[in-house]
This record gives C-alpha cells, sequence and structure tokens, in this order.
C-alpha cells in the first residue's frame, strides 16, 4: 500500500546507519524497491557489500521514469567473489549511464565506500557524503601506505571534508545519516521525475511580484569592491530559500536549485566575494556539470552575472583552463531549457559570452544599471592600447563601455532593469518561457571537450 | 495648517545636516515640514544612505572613518560654501558640541542651530560647568574641581572623596571615557582607559573625579531657550535604564517626580540655562537618589537622541523650535503651556548582542527590515532601510522604537506589541532585552534606577525565561510550522505523468528539542486548526500558515502571538522568535527522534584554550607573546568597537601558543586572536 511505501523510504534511510553495524546477513547487504516522497515516486537501493543483485530497480526506474537513489555504504568489491563481483560492477556502472540523463541519480554515501564502488556514486548526477562517517577513496590508507609511503587517514584521503572542498567529488555534506536522508528529501522535491517531465511546481506563498528594494543598493560604488552573490540571490528566490550545491568547492562560482514563483530553478552565479568571481578550471567544470544536468531535466537556468574574465596565470593554462572554460561554453550553448541571465556587474571578455549570454540563446538578458559588458575592466585596457604612454583614456573608456548602454544598443542585453524589479521580471519571463521549445540538430551525441 | 504658518514666517532657505543616520533624516523631515531645503553629508560607503535619499542635495565629505567625513570640518565647511547652506543643524554627537565648529560657522555668517560657542564650551567643559552650575544655585555632587595628572594623584583623590568614586573624561559625554572605581586598582585602571578612550573619541585626555552616587535614577530635563532671554523646561525624561552608562530605554514623564521636584528640577534647568545665556533646545542631566534628592550631572547643549518622548508628550517639534530660535524668533510657549499629555516610551534598537555584556556590536546586512508603523501610535525614527550596511564605523543603533499611550500602561503594551511585530533580519539585535525590561515587573512598578540591568540579570542578560505554559505555546507553535511545511511540500501545481499519491495523513508524532529537553508533541488536523497535545495538554492552534510571511500571527487556545520565523532547515531545525526572544528548536518525526540516538555525537571544540573577538572591531593592544605565561582572568588584549574598548581575559590560566592578531588589526566576530596549550 502507499503507506507501506512511504513508511519503507523513511525507514529504510534511518535504518540503514544500524544496520550496518549489527546485520551479519549478506542476503541482506543490498535492498532494493520503490516508495514515495512527498507522494513521488523513487527507486531506492541501498548495499552495505556490494552485490549485483540490484539492477533490476534500475532498468524498471528508467522504463517508468522515475529517479534513483543509492544509499552507499560499501567496501568494494568482495575478494573471495572473484571476477564475479566485477562483472557486478560493471552490471551497476552501465545501468548508471543508461540512465543517465534520462532520470535524475542520487547516491548518499553512508559509509566507507572503497574500490570499484566508488565509480557507481561517481556515475550518478548528485554524490551526497555524511561527514565523520563515510569515506569513498580507490584504495584504503592501509593500501596507500604500502604503494606510496603517504601517511594519511581515511578522513583526510577520501572524507566528506575532502570530497566537497578539495577534490569535487562530492557536492554537499551533512551532519549525519539522519540529516543526511532529510535533506535527501527535500533535494527530492526540487527535481522532475525524468527527462520525460517538466521541473516540479510547488504550491508558493512569496508574491511573484515582489519588489526587491534592496537589490538597488546591493552592488558596491566601487567596482572593485566585493558583494556576496548568495545575498541577490536568496533575496530574488522563493522565501529565500537556496539548495546550493558544491558549496564549498570552486567558490567563485554558485550553483544551486531554488523555486521561483514555485517552479524548481537551476541558479548559476559568479561569487564576486571569493577570487573576484573570475572563472578558474575548477568553477568552469563545476558550473558546466550543473547547466547539463539543469539542460538534461528541463530545470529553467538563470544566471548572475559579475565576471571578470577567466583566471590568468602558468597555474590554470598548464592545467587546461582552455580545455575547462570550454565545459562551460559549451554546455551554455547547448542548453535548450529557458536561459535567463542578469548582469549585475562585470561582464568581461570571453567569460561575458561563456555566461549564458544573448549569443548563446538566451532567452531574456537583462543588465542591472551597475552593468559594464566590456572586453576588459578600463585600466587594462588602456594600458594595452596605449602601451607605455600617459594617457587619461582611462576615464573616455569608462564612459564607453563601463555602462549597459553599448550592449544594450547592440541588443545583446534585452533591457537595463531596475534591480528591484528582477524578481518579477524573472517570474512573468518564466511563466511564458514554460511553453519553450528548442531542439539542436539531430546527432548521436555532442562531444564535450572533456 | 501647520504648515502653511511656517510659509508665512521667514526662515532659512538651505540648511545643512553635518549628520548621519535617524537623527539626519529626523531634521529633514522636520525641515520639509517648514519648507526648507536640505542638504546631506556623507562618507561615501553612506553614498546610498537613507538621509541622503531625502536630502535635496548631497555631498560626500571623506572616507568611512568618522574623523575623515562627519568630523571633517575642513570638508563640511567647504559644502557649506559650496551649496550656500544658510544654517547647520549638527544633530547628536559628531560636530555637535563642538565649539570651534561653531566658532568657524559664526566666522563664515552661517547658523548654527544650536546655542552659541560660550555656552557649548563653558558646558562642554565638565569642570567648567559644575562651577557654573554651583553658582546658578544648582544642586551638584561632591567631588574634585579639576584636571587630574596621574594615576598617582587619581589614586589620593578618589581615597579624599571616599569610594566609589566616578572618573570621567572632562570633554565626555555619551558614557564614552567613564569609569567607576571601588578601590585604588580600579582606580589606577579606569584613570588609564578612560583618558585613552578620552583622547580617541574627544582628542582631550582630560580626566576628572567624582563621588559616584550608588543606584541613582538617571532624569533629564529638557529646556528651551531663545535669543531674547526667555528659557522653558518642558519636563523630564527618565532615562535610568542603561548599559556600561549608555541609555537604552527612555520615557516621559518620570514615574518617580511629583509635580514639587519636577518644578523643583526645572527651575535650576532653567535657572542654568540662563546663567549662561543658553539659546535652543538643551537638556539638563540629574541624578536623583532614592529621597529624591538630585543633583547636576551635565547640560547637553543639543539636541538629545530621546527627545522624541518629549515630543509625543509636550507636542512640540524640537528641530522646528531648535530652528526657529537659530533665526532670532522669540519662544512661542509660555511655561504653562507646556502640557504632560500621556505617556511615552522610547527604546532604542541596537545591532548589538544582549547576551553579551547587555549589548556588544553586531555588524551585517539588514537582509529583510520591516518597521512595526501598523501598530498604532508607533514612531519609528531610523535612518536605515532593507538591504542597509551596519558597519564598524559608526554606531550600530538601528532605530529608536517610540510608543505613546494615554498612559504609561497603554504606551508599554504597544511597545510590547510593537517589539513583537518588528522584523529585523542579517544582523543580531537587542530586541529580546528592551522587550524583558519593560515587561519586567519592577520596571513596570517604576522601580528602577541606573543598576537595573545588572541587579535583574546578575549573571547576564539570557533572553526570556518561558513558563511552563508559553513553552508549551512555542512548542505547539513549532511542531505546527513544521507540519504546515510538510503538508505543503506534498501540494505540487499541474498534472504530472506519474499521478502524485495523496497522503491521507492527518496526525503526526513529532519530538521536539528545545534548549536541554526533548518533548513528545503530537499533532493532528482538524479542519483548517490543529489540535496539539504537549505535556499532557490539547491546544488548539489557528493561522493562515503564510510560510513566506515574515510576520506570523498564531492563536494558541485564543490567545493571539506574534511570532518570526527566523530559519529553518531540512533537518527539521529552526528558530524561533517568541515573546522577543529567539529560540532554537529542532522538530523531528518520532521515528526520526529515535533513531538520532545511534548517531555518533561530535566532539566539541574546546573553547577555555582559545580567545575569539565577541564582536567586530579594532584591535588596539595586544599584551602577550607566543611563550608568555599567563594567568586566567589576565588581559590578553584591547578590542575597540564603536569607540568602546573591551579588555579580552584569558579564560584559563597557560601558556600562550599562538597569537593572531596585532594592534591595528581589523577582526571580525568570531575570529580567532589567541590561543593558549
Amino acid at each position: 500500500s502507499f503507506d507501506e511505501y512511504d513508511m519503507f523510504v523513511e525507514h529504510r534511510c534511518s535504518d540503514f546507519g544500524m544496520d550496518s553495524s549489527k546485520n551479519k546477513y549478506p542476503g541482506d547487504s543490498v535492498v532494493t524497491g520503490r516508495g514515495r516522497i512527498n507522494g513521488r515516486l523513487a527507486y531506492v537501493f541501498s548495499q552495505v557489500c556490494f552485490l549485483s543483485v540490484h539492477h533490476q530497480v534500475m532498468d524498471q526506474a528508467a522504463m517508468v521514469g522515475a529517479p534513483v537513489i543509492g544509499l552507499n555504504d560499501s567496501g568494494g568489491a568482495r575478494i573471495q567473489e572473484g571476477v564475479e563481483s566485477l562483472a557486478g560492477y560493471a552490471d551497476i556502472f552501465l545501468r548508471n549511464v543508461l540512465c543517465s540523463g534520462l532520470v535524475p541519480q542520487i547516491s548518499l554515501i553512508m559509509g566507507p565506500c572503497a574500490g570499484g564502488a566508488v565509480y557507481s556514486p561517481a556515475l550518478t548526477d548528485f554524490t551526497f557524503m555524511v561527514k565523520d562517517t563515510s569515506y569513498l577513496f580507490i584504495t584504503g590508507p592501509d593500501v596507500v601506505k604500502s604503494v606510496t609511503n603517504e601517511d594519511v587517514t581515511q578522513e583526510q584521503l577520501g572524507g566528506a571534508k575532502t570530497h566537497t572542498a578539495v577534490s569535487g567529488v562530492a557536492h554537499r555534506a551533512f551532519e549525519n545519516d539522519i540529516d543526511a536522508l532529510l535533506n535527501l528529501r527535500e533535494f527530492f522535491n526540487y527535481l522532475p521525475l525524468s527527462n520525460r517531465d517538466p521541473a516540479p511546481v510547488c504550491e508558493c506563498h512569496d508574491p511573484s511580484d515582489r519588489l526587491v528594494p534592496e537589490l538597488d543598493t546591493v552592488v558596491p560604488m566601487e567596482s572593485t569592491k566585493a558583494y556576496d552573490m548568495l545575498d541577490i540571490i536568496r533575496s530574488i528566490v522563493d522565501e529565500r530559500e537556496f539548495f546550493e550545491i558544491m558549496p564549498s568547492y570552486a567558490r567563485n562560482i554558485v550553483v544551486g536549485f531554488a523555486r521561483m514563483n514555485g517552479r524548481t530553478v537551476g541558479i548559476v552565479g559568479n561569487q564576486p566575494k571569493v577570487a573576484s568571481g573570475c572563472l578558474d578550471i575548477n568553477s568552469s567544470v563545476k558550473g558546466a556539470r550543473f547547466v547539463r544536468f539543469c539542460d538534461a531535466f528541463n530545470i529553467p537556468l538563470i544566471t548572475f552575472v559579475d565576471v571578470p574574465g577567466f583566471l590568468p596565470g602558468t597555474a590554470q593554462e598548464y592545467g587546461g583552463i582552455i580545455r575547462h572554460g570550454a565545459k562551460l561554453l559549451f554546455a551554455f550553448a547547448e542548453a535548450t531549457v529557458p536561459k535567463i541571465t542578469v548582469i549585475t556587474r562585470k561582464a568581461y571578455g570571453g567569460a561575458y559570452d561563456v555566461m549564458s549570454s544573448k549569443h548563446l540563446r538566451g532567452d531574456a538578458n537583462y543588465a542591472w544599471p551597475t552593468a559594464e559588458v566590456a572586453v576588459m575592466g578600463a585600466k587594462g585596457a588602456v594600458q594595452i592600447i596605449f602601451r607605455g604612454k600617459e594617457t587619461d583614456a582611462e576615464a573616455e573608456y569608462v564612459d564607453k563601455f563601463a555602462n549597459p548602454f553599448p550592449a544594450a544598443m547592440r541588443g545583446f542585453v534585452d533591457d537595463i532593469i531596475q534591480p528591484s524589479t528582477t524578481r518579477m521580471r524573472i517570474c512573468h519571463d518564466l511563466d511564458v518561457l514554460a511553453s519553450k521549445s528548442q531542439t539542436n540538430p539531430w546527432k548521436k551525441h555532442a562531444n564535450i571537450p572533456l | 495648517k501647520a504648515s502653511l504658518l511656517f510659509f508665512s514666517l521667514q526662515t532659512f532657505e538651505k540648511l545643512l545636516i553635518a549628520n548621519r543616520g535617524e537623527i539626519a533624516c529626523r531634521v529633514i523631515k522636520t525641515c520639509k515640514k517648514m519648507g526648507i531645503k536640505t542638504v546631506a553629508i556623507h562618507s561615501d560607503v553612506d553614498a546610498n544612505a537613507v538621509h541622503v535619499k531625502m536630502a535635496d542635495e548631497a555631498v560626500c565629505v571623506g572616507p568611512a572613518p568618522t574623523s575623515k567625513s562627519y568630523l571633517n570640518m575642513d570638508a563640511i565647511m567647504e559644502v557649506i560654501k559650496k551649496t550656500r547652506a544658510q544654517a547647520v543643524h549638527p544633530g547628536y554627537g559628531f560636530l555637535s558640541e563642538n565649539k570651534e565648529f561653531a566658532r568657524r560657522l559664526a566666522a563664515e555668517g552661517v547658523t548654527f542651530i544650536g546655542p552659541d560657542t560660550h555656552a557649548i564650551q563653558a558646558m562642554g567643559d565638565k569642570i567648567e560647568s559644575k562651577l557654573l552650575a554651583k553658582n546658578a544655585k544648582v544642586n551638584t555632587i561632591p567631588g574634585f574641581d579639576g584636571v587630574v595628572k596621574d594615576a598617582d594623584e587619581a589614586v589620593r583623590i578618589a581615597r579624599e572623596i571616599g569610594y566609589p568614586v566616578m572618573i570621567k573624561a572632562s570633554a565626555g559625554g555619551g558614557g564614552k571615557g567613564m569609569r567607576i572605581a571601588w578601590d585604588d586598582e580600579e582606580t589606577r585602571e579606569g584613570f588609564r582607559f578612560s583618558s585613552q578612550e578620552a583622547a580617541s573619541s574627544f582628542g582631550d585626555d582630560r580626566l576628572l573625579i567624582e563621588k559616584f552616587i550608588d543606584n541613582p535614577r538617571h532624569i533629564e530635563i529638557q529646556v528651551l531657550a531663545d535669543k531674547h532671554g526667555n528659557a522653558l523646561w518642558l519636563n523630564e525624561r527618565e532615562c535610568s535604564i542603561q548599559r556600561r552608562n549608555q541609555k537604552v530605554v527612555e520615557e516621559a514623564p518620570s514615574t518617580f517626580l511629583d509635580s514639587e521636584t519636577r518644578r523643583a528640577m526645572g527651575e535650576q534647568a532653567v535657572a542654568l540655562a540662563k546663567a549662561v545665556k543658553y539659546s535652543s533646545a538643551g537638556t539638563v542631566e540629574f541624578l536623583v537618589d532614592s529621597s529624591k534628592n538630585f543633583y547636576f550631572l551635565e547640560m547637553n547643549t543639543r539636541l538629545q537622541v530621546e527627545h522624541p518622548v518629549t515630543e509625543c508628550i509636550t507636542g512640540l517639534d524640537l528641530v522646528q523650535e531648535m530652528i526657529r530660535v537659530a533665526k532670532g524668533y522669540p519662544l512661542r510657549h509660555k511655561q504653562a503651556d507646556i502640557p504632560i499629555n500621556g505617556w511615552a516610551v522610547e527604546c532604542r534598537v541596537y545591532a548589538e548582542d544582549p547576551y553579551k555584556s547587555f549589548g556588544l556590536p553586531s555588524i551585517g546586512k539588514l537582509s529583510q527590515y520591516q518597521e512595526p508603523l501598523h501598530v498604532p501610535s508607533v514612531r519609528v525614527d531610523s535612518g536605515i532601510e532593507q538591504g542597509s550596511d551596519i558597519s564598524i564605523y559608526y554606531d550600530p543603533m538601528i532605530s529608536k522604537l517610540i510608543t505613546y499611550g494615554s498612559n504609561r500602561a497603554e504606551a508599554l503594551r504597544r511597545m510590547e506589541e510593537a517589539l513583537d511585530n518588528y522584523v529585523i533580519r542579517g544582523v543580531t539585535h537587542n530586541i529580546s532585552l528592551l522587550r524583558e525590561v519593560i515587561i519586567h515587573p519592577r520596571f513596570v512598578q517604576g522601580d528602577i534606577s541606573t543598576k537595573f540591568l545588572p541587579e535583574v540579570y546578575p549573571d547576564g542578560f539570557k533572553g526570556h525565561q518561558l513558563t511552563d505554559h508559553e513553552r508549551r505555546e512555542l512548542l505547539a507553535t513549532a511542531a505546527c510550522l513544521y507540519v504546515a511545511e510538510q503538508l505543503r511540500s506534498q501540494r505540487f501545481l499541474g498534472t504530472p505523468r506519474i499521478p502524485i499519491a495523496k497522503s491521507k495523513r492527518n496526525s503526526w508524532e513529532l519530538s521536539v528539542h528545545l534548549g536541554d529537553g526533548i518533548y513528545p508533541v503530537a499533532v493532528s488536523k482538524d479542519g483548517s486548526s490543529f489540535s496539539v497535545e504537549v505535556d499532557g495538554m490539547k491546544l488548539n492552534v489557528t493561522s493562515e500558515w503564510n510560510l513566506a510571511l515574515p510576520l506570523l500571527s498564531v492563536t494558541i487556545d485564543g490567545t493571539q502571538r506574534t511570532v518570526q520565523r527566523l530559519s529553518r532547515d531540512a533537518s527539521g531545525k529552526t528558530s524561533i522568535q517568541f515573546l522577543g526572544t529567539v529560540y532554537k528548536l529542532q522538530v523531528l518525526t518520532k521515528a526520526a527522534a529515535e533513531l538520532s540516538k545511534y548517531m555518533p555525537e561530535k566532539a566539541a571544540e574546546d573553547t577555555s584554550s582559545i580567545l575569539r573577538s565577541p564582536m567586530p572591531g579594532a584591535v588596539v593592544a595586544v599584551s602577550v607573546k607566543p611563550g608568555d605565561m599567563v594567568s586566567e582572568g589576565q588581559e590578553i588584549c584591547v578590542i575597540e568597537a564603536m569607540k568602546m574598548q573591551n579588555s579580552m581575559i584569558a579564560a584559563k590560566t597557560g601558556k600562550v601558543k599562538a597569537v593572531h592578531c596585532k594592534a591595528g588589526d581589523t577582526v571580525g566576530e568570531g575570529d580567532l586572536l589567541v590561543e593558549l596549550e
């Protein structure tokens, strides 16, 4: 019955931490099934040890069109089982890949997960971890010690902090199992069930035409001074609720889910507070993956732009910023979901193009009066144009380009808007764009610069 | 009607306000009413401030630090010339009692809205003012009428007068540079701190010492005088509720004064005003002991922060009267025309944390801000709006909240309602303290003194203490909010491809954590209202459950409560402002709560070996270096915020492991300063 399934989702999740320590039955180490979260269908499997008995659940999820949630706590291949366990991995990996873009896949890591088992979460859309009790690594500290002679703890090697702040493998970390499961339930409400479904619309109490007066003064007068893009995002979205993805990794870009007039939206914003909001390798990859998820699952994209450009330097060039920056460019260009962009301040150079510009088929591109759409900042531009010569051309450059008018005159921004009206404009646009239909030319698949 | 009258009077055409924040806005309001054009000055961080938007013209006078902007006389004089302002209203603080500023204005032929240089000088100097008061037959406090040279002399004088003594800056005011000493050691320390603070606040480190009247009331008389030798007293203001010698709650009239004492104080105040040929509005502060003996404390030659309560009970607009007097008009009123109509109470709403020494400054951006103007007879004097920054550069006052009633009980009841309906998000504020003060039985009876806060809260302020029933109300509210949120998260619009399974559930077994307690709460939905069982009692809870509104009106068994849900998260954690105080709760289903037992305990940080900054500010001095041994209670460093110096002490005896700050650093709240081993 319905009630049982509902209880199943909650209880299975909560029981998990207990079971892992007590349960000794191999047959019990995988539990699969389906249930409802806030009335909506979800497929769930949990695994204590890795056994290849749960690919049916993924096959069914793909056929029905409902998300798959994996609760992982797996030590890796059972050496006793030999090659069979390797085959078991591959069965799952294949299904992860086939489900990708079809139904949302979420992994919650609730214990140590080592060896081949880590690749299943890595193939899913979101990986969440539990602080202090969950680990993800290819090989544990003992093997590391014997191979590379490095002394490292489980936590340092593959704990929640490592993967959410350093490696970017995990997307969020939560305090304990219960906290993680409750957050997962909340997160689930943002997602459509499959690529066949529109972004869900929840009942909303926050008026869609609410003015946000503080936005008129949120951007500082000096263009070098930082502000917090999260302030802007929270004040615009419904009830200040923003489910941030990867909040501790590549913090110069902010991505996450929110609602506008009840409808799920994906938000991408440069964060002037961190590294001036520039784009670098990590932030490009973080942004690109998020944009592609939203595009795959019909979630409109709202982009807040304050970007001084790509981060210069040998570290970035040697690391392949060109290749990685191209991912974000590719993702925005390819996306066919409604795309709304608000330039709050700087939109310089190639980074301007990348950040969901009009040229990449933006549906509504707005500029605040503080916007500066230019090839680069006035100071740098004048230094290059008048190399080595004393000049007062900086003021002229500021006059000419450090404002939104040149871009507006050419139609690169659709309107210069009063910041306080931003929420209202976006909500109206989303209503209209709800029926947007756009397709890319047929192909087997595109070739994103991986 | 009133404004027609002003148009017929010749007045200033353009007036510059040499101030910021609420007082600048307050002055601009009256100028608008009188048809006077206004010029605002501002520092660069204040470019978008409310007073700048309100004024007809605004000019930047320098960078954020006050010494370079609002105290920058050269820049301000330049603006006056450029804008051709004919008069200057200095507000309070900044240049309001600066005789040099008044002199320079006079030299340029610009009218200073305030008394003349002579009166500012005489009253601004505590030593001179005391002599003047004595000569004018005003009661004064016994003390040493001279400047104290050094700490040794301070100790000698203190012994002569007899402890306790008050050490204060000769040029001081507003509680700055003021210390009380009960013995020789405290006198030395007080002398050191006061002279430092006096030097940094007023550029004048002269100190004087006088007898400290223990447990007095602080009552002041508003006077108004013109340039024709007329002077009036506009009744008293009771300002006894103070922390660190700064006022928090004020009211007019005072519950303590009988009409005879009031008249005696008023007449002495007027006598003093006349003795210095005072003109404009001014305030004569008195200390009043329990036998209604009153002693002259000081005269403030400016508009006071708390002037609105006087305006409420007398019906006068003090700023307007100041402008009239400055233009040379004689007073419009006779002493007999000055009424006491009703009762007015003012609460100073500060961006500060009342749990730390009754208020340490907090900074931040006002992410949400809504004044309780829908409550009747409420006046809010503020200079900020949603989105404003409360910075470390200026006074952390958010607003002055004034309520008025036909009697004290009515004014206080409205204050309670106004405080509950005040939405301030993004900074820590002192609403909880204000609300506790105004409902405290001692305050309600009028049994107050300047020691009210330390006496009532000897272990520091800890927020509202819930009664059993109030706790049940809070638990029920939190549980219902949780259920309302859960129900809403199941309501999707549109027709999904896979039908949503509608939950038929209408009862919830919850477990609510509040403080150290865990309370089982059962909620069942009963039509549009909730029936809640907590502690074996059944409560009926109704509300609109509009979860987006900052103010939530909840009716619990017929009692209406305005609560604010400040935050919530997916794990059931929520903070709710209830009866003024913010409570942290966690609402879980019974099943989840039972499983919580199996969650590993997280190790807490040992806080005794680390010293964190309790507030944002600047490091003035660091007295230790790595390797030093410190004993518990020893001073480690001094943090200055909003011109107040605070000594940070060691929480335990030990060796200094690392020092993370140096003199001159700017630190934020919670920043690590020093680590002990």
